[in-house]
């Protein structure tokens, strides 16, 4: 197992820089010079060299590219063109910020998703079924950060239960959450809910059958186990798409996490903010990949045998 | 005599073909996606967003009231004379909504398009030739997937500067990487088959191989995820713009009207609230249809 | 003897897209304690069907019992509660399946696949039915230290194996065995039935084979049924049968088996396809494709007529409203 893990941790390496290359090189092609943004529009021209030379912007690509890299290893990603602040310190206070609001996103789409696909699987075509499947549909549908406005019309405008903007207390969580989790649910119920359906065709459930297990025991413990494996792929997915939701919904929630430091950063054209940023979000969704690999070896017994 | 029967299949229904297979083949699925109602209701709407979209320029003229500012009537509620009201700027938002299908629908078709033919190739290239190509291919494909879509169309939006063109580049290259893997998967189950081992031996060359056998056969899951792809699309460009890296003002796009509506949420929620109901009616409809094309095109459903 | 099952009338129907699927038509047959009945027939003849409908295991929907008795141990199976089925299968009845690479479970050993049916229907708690769980897969001749291992583990043959051990754990009445080894190899197939024979000597479990295969029928069975068409054409016990075959369709399945002594040029399959269940013929089912046809076939129905003892047919050829035709003359000819 623990050579499984080592493996894939080993493959993710190349990913890692494969990623930061392209992110680097796509914020290469920003057009305007960086060092006339620091000093300003008024700077003399010669000062204006002079930092280019130190900032090293002068280099070819790769020299620059390689520098960022060995830079970003030991966690050095500059500083921010318009705050100078070190970029790595800013994105580590608020990322864990972004993390719970993604992790607290998924935790709802399960606790909703899985039941509710299981339900409309054992009852298909029932009204549940049907309603289930709409509301789904809806879900999917809804762009997350109309939802957020709307939900702030309703439950923090028009009643007050609920504040609209920033992150002190668990109230804060609910709206940004159920916002970023709407559209997850909605695909893990459907997920669920087909690969349920697929699984109790399988000849291996007739079997539980004839050996008078009961209905329950055949959906919950037989089925189930089975189902699972295509849904964590999904959840796995799904923290892909809550990570670059999560850009949207905190803008709308001013809430203080990294999708909201991107935002600004953009329009502010502070590029190692952006680039650092977009880098991290990727990393973490690349270890959570791993970590759905690493499931997927304790669920399905097939995969971990080709490990051991 | 063989004899492999599943307990709950209804025997004795495979009957032989006699008509011509390929033309009956397109003709089943449209007969199947027909009696989806769902999937006929979303193909309504579709056609209704697409009339919406070409013919704007009749329905509210661009210049004199989809973008003109008319300050004395900012934020009007729904009347007589603006069905769904009128926005910050005074402009009429049913005009700009009408105008805004036109945009979202090119955003989509084209950034769809861009995907379909790069991540097509690449994909048709790596499972038809394999080995070593096929290795490289998808490893570049798992590097653009390790970042979630969005950022990556963020980033190049932001690099390129934020126009029309460039978003649809964007969001069509952060889309290249699932048509690669679709297209492979199609590629890989048809590739060993005997009858591209048949053509081969007639003296067919490689191109023509690809897209006179393996291409076809592609085109259902393609078509599938298309459908579902411009969805996406939509989205990213509402939300896209909605952070300002969308479409310019004034240009009218849902999500940029969102955006502006935004401050005036407690009394005129009326600016936000319709173009989202846009935006969410077009996803809708292209998702019903979606998955009414991946029932009808089930290949478990044709014996 | 007393029967252990006696099924009268049986009629099952599936209601499908593109029609009313007759899988079962009125079939009757019997099964004594320890007996061993082999129902034979083509691929969509109904068997598969018949055997659910005993395990109350017929999907409905689609699938629907229309008429008949299922008396199993004497009583009548078709009024027993969901609750009361579920107390046989597994413990009085078990089934097994044809296809054993999708019959178990990927993410259960087999040692919990095995337990699992004796902690159902016996009182024993977790740690004894493993224990006896590795008992029965030694009976089956699978070492008991694998008992915690996975069925994907496990070949074709061993896995069949550990189903028959699955269904004999809680020592049932009656086996009813699908095609339990169409899917194997013919030398594991030989191992298989072996197994199944012994132990349902040690064990005086009845069983009911379904089978396609006539040499299989030839080695483990007492009793046949010919099925064709949803409906029991012949049924004999094994002797007669294979000396005294009298069903024009029963004459088609021996004839079509290659004969190791003869040299012939072309082997003699019985012409046609099995009838759309949807769209019966009319009269006797078999007409359309039985040589020795006349018209009166195409219009009534073949009841059964006794030709000795158990043995008994359903052809007009034996109500005397056809002339019988010496079936061997005939075939000969027709292979000419």
């Amino acid at each position: 197992m623990l050579k499984y893990i080592s493996k894939r941790l080993l493959m993710l390496i190349p990913v890692l820089l494969g990623v930061t290359f392209i992110v680097f090189s796509i914020m290469y092609m920003t057009p305007g010079d960086p060092a006339q943004l620091i000093l300003g529009e008024s700077a003399p021209p010669e000062a204006v060299a002079e930092l280019r030379t130190d900032m090293g912007l002068d280099d070819p690509f790769i020299v620059q590219y390689g520098r960022f890299v060995v830079n970003a290893v030991q966690g050095d990603f500059g500083q921010s063109y318009t705050t100078k602040r070190d970029v790595f310190s800013e994105i580590f206070a608020r990322f864990p910020n972004t993390l719970k609001l993604a992790g607290v996103a998924v935790a709802l789409a399960i606790a909703i998703g899985i039941p509710v696909g299981i339900i409309s699987a054992t009852r298909q075509y029932s009204f549940i079924d049907s309603a289930s499947m709409i509301a789904a549909l809806l879900g999917v549908s809804m762009p997350n950060f109309w939802l957020g406005l709307m939900l702030i019309l309703f439950f923090s405008v028009n009643l007050g239960w609920l504040p609209s903007s920033g992150a002190d207390s668990w109230k804060h969580m609910i709206l940004p959450a159920v916002t970023l989790g709407t559209s997850s649910a909605a695909i893990i119920t459907r997920m669920t809910r087909s690969s349920m359906l697929e699984v109790v065709r399988q000849d291996f459930i007739r079997t539980a059958r004839a050996k008078g297990v009961s209905e329950k025991k055949v959906i919950n413990k037989h089925a189930l186990k089975n189902a699972l494996i295509p849904i964590i792929t999904v959840v796995g997915l799904q923290f892909g798409y809550l990570l670059g939701g999560a850009v949207l919904t905190e803008t709308v929630f001013s809430w203080p996490g990294v999708g909201r430091l991107l935002v600004e950063a953009i329009r502010q054209k502070d590029t190692p903010t952006v680039l650092a940023s977009v880098v991290f979000m990727a990393t973490t969704f690349s270890f959570v990949n791993l970590l759905v690999d690493v499931l997927y070896a304790y669920v399905d017994p097939r995969i971990k045998s080709q490990y051991q | 005599m063989s004899s492999v029967t599943s307990a709950a299949k209804p025997v004795g229904l495979d009957k032989p073909k006699t008509k011509s297979k390929k033309r009956s083949q397109w003709a089943e699925v449209w007969r199947r996606l027909k009696q989806n109602k769902m999937a006929m209701l979303g193909l309504m709407i579709i056609g209704v967003i697409i009339f919406c979209a070409i013919f704007a320029d009749v329905i509210a003229d661009y210049d004199t009231v989809a973008i003109k500012q008319n300050l004395k009537a900012r934020m009007e509620g729904p009347s007589a004379e603006h069905i769904l009201g009128t926005d910050e700027f005074g402009r009429d938002i049913f005009a700009r909504m009408v105008h805004g299908a036109r945009v979202s629908l090119q955003v989509g078709l084209i950034a769809v398009g861009i995907a379909i033919l790069i991540g097509g190739s690449l994909g048709a290239v790596a499972g038809y030739y394999g080995g070593k190509l096929d290795n490289v291919i998808m490893r570049l494909m798992d590097v653009f997937l390790a970042i979630p879509s969005i950022l990556l169309a963020i980033a190049i939006v932001s690099a390129l500067g934020p126009n029309l063109f460039n978003l649809m580049l964007a969001i069509g290259v952060s889309s290249v990487p699932s048509y690669a893997r679709i297209v492979r998967a199609s590629v890989l189950s048809i590739r060993d088959q005997e009858f591209i081992e048949a053509a081969r031996a007639i003296g067919a060359d490689d191109f023509r191989i690809i897209t006179k056998h393996i291409i076809p056969n592609a085109l259902a899951p393609v078509i599938v995820q298309a459908t579902l792809g411009v969805a996406g699309a939509i989205l990213s460009t509402a939300g896209l713009s909605f952070i300002g890296m969308g479409i310019q003002p004034p240009a009218p796009e849902w999500g940029a009207m969102l955006s502006g509506g935004r401050q005036y949420l407690r009394y005129a929620w009326h600016i936000t609230a319709f173009p989202g109901v846009a935006i969410m009616i077009t996803i809708l409809a292209l998702n019903m249809l979606g998955d009414g094309l991946r029932d009808a095109l089930d290949p478990r459903l044709k014996s | 003897m007393s029967k252990l099952l006696k099924i009268s009338d049986l009629s099952i129907q599936y209601n499908s897209e593109d029609g009313n699927v007759r899988a079962v038509n009125n079939i009757a047959l019997e099964l004594e304690a320890g007996e061993t009945l082999g129902l034979v027939g083509e691929t969509g003849a109904g068997k598969t069907t018949t055997a659910l409908g005993i395990m109350g295991l017929v999907p409905n929907p689609p699938g629907k019992v229309v008429s008949g008795k299922i008396e199993f141990e004497g009583r009548d199976l078709m009024n027993a509660t969901e609750e009361e089925m579920r107390m046989i299968r597994g413990n009085k009845i078990s089934m097994i399946f044809q296809d054993p690479m999708t019959s178990l479970n990927p993410v259960m050993t087999v040692g919990e696949q095995i337990a699992e049916v004796i902690e159902i229907h016996q009182d024993l708690g977790t740690k004894e039915a493993m224990s006896k769980a590795g008992e029965m897969l030694e009976l089956v001749g699978i070492p008991a230290a694998r008992v915690n291992d996975y069925p994907h583990q496990f070949s074709g043959g061993m896995k069949q194996r550990v189903v028959i051990a699955i269904s004999l754990a809680c020592n049932p009445q009656l086996l009813i065995a699908d095609e339990p080894t169409t899917a194997l190899d013919v030398t594991i197939q030989a191992q298989v039935l072996d197994l199944m024979r012994n132990l349902k000597k040690e064990f005086n479990t009845a069983m009911m084979m379904i089978t396609h295969d006539l040499g299989v029928v030839a080695e483990v069975c007492d009793k046949v049924a010919i099925m064709y068409a949803g409906e029991i054409i012949e049924y004999a016990p094994i002797k007669q049968l294979f000396e005294n075959p009298c069903h024009p369709y029963t004459h088609g399945l021996f004839g079509s088996i290659p004969n190791l002594d003869e040299e012939v040029s072309r082997l003699t399959p019985i012409t046609g396809l099995m009838p759309d269940p949807t769209d019966l013929p009319t009269g006797c089912r078999f007409h359309p494709r039985c040589p020795h046809a006349k018209p009166v076939c195409s219009q009534q129905t073949p009841k059964n007529s006794v030709v000795e003892g158990e043995h008994r047919v359903k052809c007009l050829m034996f109500e005397g409203l056809v002339e019988k035709v010496s079936i061997n003359e005939a075939s000969s000819k027709e292979v000419g």
